[in-house]
């Protein structure tokens, strides 16, 4: 850290996150001269798709294959500006003059900013269904960080189930590591592949990444691992241990079971909205990814001026995508703080959005195409919801009918959303669940409210400012 | 303003404008009095102070200025057991009552001399009914261990309590609706207009309402509403905020007025006098002063994480005490307004829902009449 | 203990060992580990109990969104496992249920 760390500094920019967008935009920034500081809450900067790049633990590097070290690139970058970088640093709160309360190693400090890029990526979308919350069962994205981070593997016997693009990235990469895989269970619903088809122009913009996933496929298929597609009722359950013991689905009517110690489940990623929600920023649901966005400009700024999102937080479009807009962020930043010239901020903007283009057109199809079956985004009665205060669907729906009016009201009446996660693996649930109880649009149904601490804060930190 | 067209209005006996605590629990007595009760609320994302209040059913210190405020506290104290039992009865929520005693606790002796004060004038304008007890560090510890050394000491009521207050707005409405009642969330009340036969209100979105009365409990949103039936509603917004922090075990036997353990095991942090008066000022440096004065009157809160932190709009008006009051410009129209929704609950439902259904001057209530602030 | 399944390590370029402990075993891991992923190493599965209903759960996101990975580090209870990283004698305990403020804090052992 530089000696620019005092409480009263401001800097032109501050940039949260550190994955591909906070990467990128840190060394724009920097080529542009901006003051420029980089609060990631992780201790190594990559985000969750570059995780651990610097160190890049694994021996082999053909596990997670060359589009993970292509994170090297970013990393150099941003290594090279004069950002002032502030690892193992979360965000708690903003407030209306953009002062950023920051947390690190328990203690709590201000830093200030005349622009603000939230670049916090995106999580996994939750996926309820019967058993979720066994030990055992864990996320896609979970065994990738541990392999990233750690280089460890899940334990025997293994089962993938869910839907999407990362579901086949970590079964080859598993597999090219020399795990055995029992099954990759595959909910694609059947009917997605038609309607995804009149999306194929815009995804033949987007060659390479085609072909990418057409290797997977093709991966998978050589390794041998049973890639069992059309699977419903998808279910866990566990033995008298408290740990998953096995898988249950059905297919084509016939009900199947797999015996099992560990269950990677994906059903995509969805935009963090924790901050962009905390600021209360307009929102929009997006039909086809089933999740909301901020609303942005084309410069990525929101309804708030001098706030932007870049990145996956502002919309999936995939880690590439992501450094693209968070340069088109800076670009624009440093125009109103009157460090670069209109004309100037086009002409290094064109070949951006170039660059943009076939990522942005192949999303289409790609969302259609794995949008999650009806069952993970609106669960049966049984299926807890909200796994904080373990409430079920069947509960969420009796409130409704009690006279429950949105999830705001939901989080006062039965307590989902209040939990230690603050809502994160249940918002999107829960307004799908009583939107269609009550048959109001997701728009008019809305989302919760989400209140600072946005990180967990202890009592006596936040004390300590007083003093 | 485009008209909307209405297939003719809906009707009811009583319309409620707002369905908050004070609005569910008038409710709640008109129906137990026979009448079929409409409650016109606005949506999920509306002002709420109900959903932000600290959940005290509070009687020591409250009316030290104005007796009859006291005694409608006390009565409510009184009446809450048997609200609380037959809500429980009706919908099987618990709403987490209790009423052991709470303690007011004070970090310096001044601040605890001013307390002992104000009650010793309270118990003398009771003419000794009224029970409390002043309490040194080392008495509060004999019910409080946890208290911290900087504690001076604690004024103590027996009357005093707290509840779950989401889960009594919850059981409240469920009853509502079990019983007949209709909740109209179409929106925001914009018009009543008084008719010969009663009063016809128009909701921005939603349909037309006709009824013979209507009662206004709608909060801040009173301001607007009362002039239109000849009232007047005089409140501002008082920003308070609330820390929450994570469930731990059960470590605290007994509300006290700036923290409570729930039924759940949440710790909740206000920085309040009564039930819901907080500092207002800025975001940060308030919860820090809370948090602050928190971790002094109890030591082990600080490896406590906090889950949320919430401002809400208290409804307040000059004198801090509510107003109940009929219109006699437009008979059949009804103010209720308070910041103590959660102690009042059981005298809203009981006493005050009486009142209004058998629609007779009550001269007991005059001296919650707005005309007060006018005089 | 029957039926216990851990997780395992790929050949690493480079590890710089320390020792932690958990429930007191003490266990060799790598200096970047985080808590979480040691309890999925030592097989430390359900490594809590909820405090609503006392259900099982163990690591399920590992990047800081579920709050399932709760543990009591170094005397600390419900620490986000995923987000610390491990020092050399850390002591990493399940966390069972709602944590006890009056539980003194522990010193960690060096």
């Amino acid at each position: 850290m530089s000696d620019r760390d005092t409480t009263e500094y401001c800097y032109d920019l501050a940039i949260i996150g550190a994955g591909p967008a906070g990467m990128a935009s840190a060394a724009e920034a920097g080529q542009l001269g901006l003051a420029t500081v980089l609060i990631d809450e992780q201790e190594e900067a990559g985000g969750q798709i570059y995780r651990a790049i610097e160190r890049a633990p694994l021996a082999d590097e053909g596990v997670l294959g060359s589009d993970y070290y292509k994170g090297r690139l970013l990393l150099e970058a941003m290594q090279a500006s004069h950002t002032d970088y502030l690892p193992g640093t979360s965000v708690w709160d903003v407030e209306d003059d953009l002062t950023i309360n920051v947390s690190h190693h328990g203690r709590s400090r201000q830093v200030r900013a005349r622009r603000l890029l939230i670049a916090t990526g995106a999580q996994e979308r939750p996926v309820p269904f019967s058993g979720w919350t066994l030990p055992g069962v864990m996320t896609c994205g979970a065994a990738q960080v541990l392999l990233k981070n750690s280089a460890l593997v899940p334990p025997a016997p293994l089962v993938l189930a869910g839907s999407g693009p990362l579901l086949l990235l970590i079964a080859s990469q598993l597999s090219h590591a020399g795990v055995p895989i029992e099954a990759v269970l595959d909910t694609t619903p059947r009917d997605n592949y038609l309607r995804a088809a009149r999306y194929s122009p815009g995804a033949l913009r987007n060659p390479k990444l085609l072909l990418k996933g057409v290797g997977l496929l093709r991966t998978l298929k050589r390794s041998g691992i049973p890639h069992i597609t059309g699977v419903e009722s998808l279910r866990a359950e566990s033995g008298n241990d408290d740990h998953l013991d096995r898988v249950c689905y059905r297919r084509k009517g016939v009900d199947h079971e797999l015996y099992c110690r560990s269950l990677l489940v994906h059903q995509g990623v969805v935009p963090n909205v924790q901050l962009t929600r905390a600021l209360e920023l307009e929102h929009r649901w997006h039909e086809q990814q089933q999740c909301w966005h901020p609303d942005v400009d084309v410069w990525g700024e929101t309804s708030r001026a001098g706030i932007f999102v870049a990145g996956d937080s502002s919309g999936i479009a995939g880690a590439q995508a992501a450094e693209e807009t968070g340069r088109l962020s800076v670009l624009q930043i440093a125009k109103q703080l009157g460090q670069l010239e209109e004309g100037k901020r086009d002409t290094r903007a064109a070949p951006i959005r170039r660059r943009l283009g076939p990522h942005q057109a192949i999303r289409p199809f790609l969302d259609v195409l794995y949008q999650p079956a009806r069952s993970f985004l609106i669960p049966e009665d049984d299926t807890i919801v909200c796994r904080c205060e373990e409430i079920t669907a069947g509960e969420l729906r009796h409130i409704a009918d009690a006279g429950c009016q949105g999830p705001n009201q939901a989080k006062a009446f039965c307590r989902a959303g209040m939990g230690s996660c603050q809502g994160r693996l249940c918002g999107l649930t829960v307004s799908q669940v009583l939107a269609e109880r009550s048959n109001q649009s997701i728009d008019a149904v809305g989302y919760y409210h989400i209140r600072p601490p946005i990180k967990p804060l202890t009592i006596g930190e936040l004390a300590d400012i007083a003093d | 303003m485009t008209e909307t067209a209405t297939p003719g209005a809906r009707i009811a006996d009583v319309c409620l404008i707002g369905g908050g605590l004070v609005g569910m629990a008038i409710a709640l007595g008109l129906q137990r009095n026979g009448f079929h009760v409409a409650v016109l609320d606005e949506g999920d994302v509306a002002l709420r102070a109900s959903r932000g209040n600290f959940g005290l059913v509070w009687v020591q210190g409250k009316g030290d200025t104005l007796p009859e405020y006291a005694d409608i506290t006390r009565l409510s104290a009184r009446l809450w057991s048997t609200f609380a039992a037959s809500l429980q009865d009706s919908t099987g929520v618990d709403i987490q009552l209790q009423q052991r005693g709470g303690l007011y606790l004070c970090l310096t002796e001044q601040e605890l001399d001013a307390r002992a004060r104000m009650l010793g004038k309270m118990h003398e304008a009771a003419g000794g009914d009224y029970p409390y007890e002043t309490l040194d560090l080392k008495q509060v510890r004999e019910k409080i261990p946890e208290v911290g050394d900087t504690v001076a000491g604690a004024t103590w009521c027996p009357e005093d309590g707290h509840v779950n207050p989401l889960l009594l707005l919850r059981a409240m409405t469920e009853r509502f609706k079990a019983q007949g009642g209709i909740i109209d969330n179409t929106g925001r009340v914009e018009t009543i207009d008084p008719r010969p036969e009663g009063f016809r209100i128009r909701a921005r979105a939603g349909g037309d309402w006709d009824c013979a009365r209507v009662v206004l409990c709608a909060g801040l949103g009173n301001r607007e509403l009362a002039p239109q039936v000849g009232l007047s509603a005089p409140l501002s917004p008082n920003r308070g905020q609330v820390l929450v922090g994570e469930r731990v075990r059960p470590f605290l036997d007994y509300p006290t007025g700036h923290v409570r353990q729930t039924g759940e095991g949440t710790v909740q942090i206000g920085d309040s006098k009564e039930d819901v008066g907080f500092d207002s000022g800025t975001t940060t440096e308030v919860m820090a002063k809370i948090a602050h004065r928190a971790i002094r009157l109890f030591p082990l809160l600080r490896d406590v994480k906090l889950v949320r932190a919430w401002g809400a709009l208290r409804v307040m008006t000059p004198d801090g005490y509510p107003i109940y009051q009929a219109s006699t410009t437009y008979p059949g129209a009804y103010l209720v307004t308070c910041h103590s929704g959660v102690t009042l609950a059981a005298f809203h439902e009981g006493p005050l829902a009486d009142w209004i259904a058998s629609d007779r001057h009550d001269p007991s209530l005059e001296v919650f009449h707005a005309e007060r602030f006018t005089l | 203990m029957p039926n216990v399944s851990h997780f395992e390590r790929l050949p690493m370029r480079a590890s710089e060992p320390v020792t932690v402990f958990v429930e007191g075993q003490a266990i060799k891991v790598d200096s970047h580990d985080t808590a979480a992923a040691v309890v999925l190493m030592a097989g430390l599965v359900p490594s809590r109990t909820t405090p609503t209903s006392g259900s099982p759960r163990a690591p399920y996101c590992l990047m800081g969104v579920c709050f399932e990975c709760l543990l009591d580090i170094d005397g600390v209870a419900n620490q986000q496992g995923c987000m610390v990283k491990v020092r050399d004698g850390m002591q990493i305990r399940r966390q069972v249920g709602a944590r006890d403020i009056h539980e003194p804090r522990q010193e960690p052992t060096t």
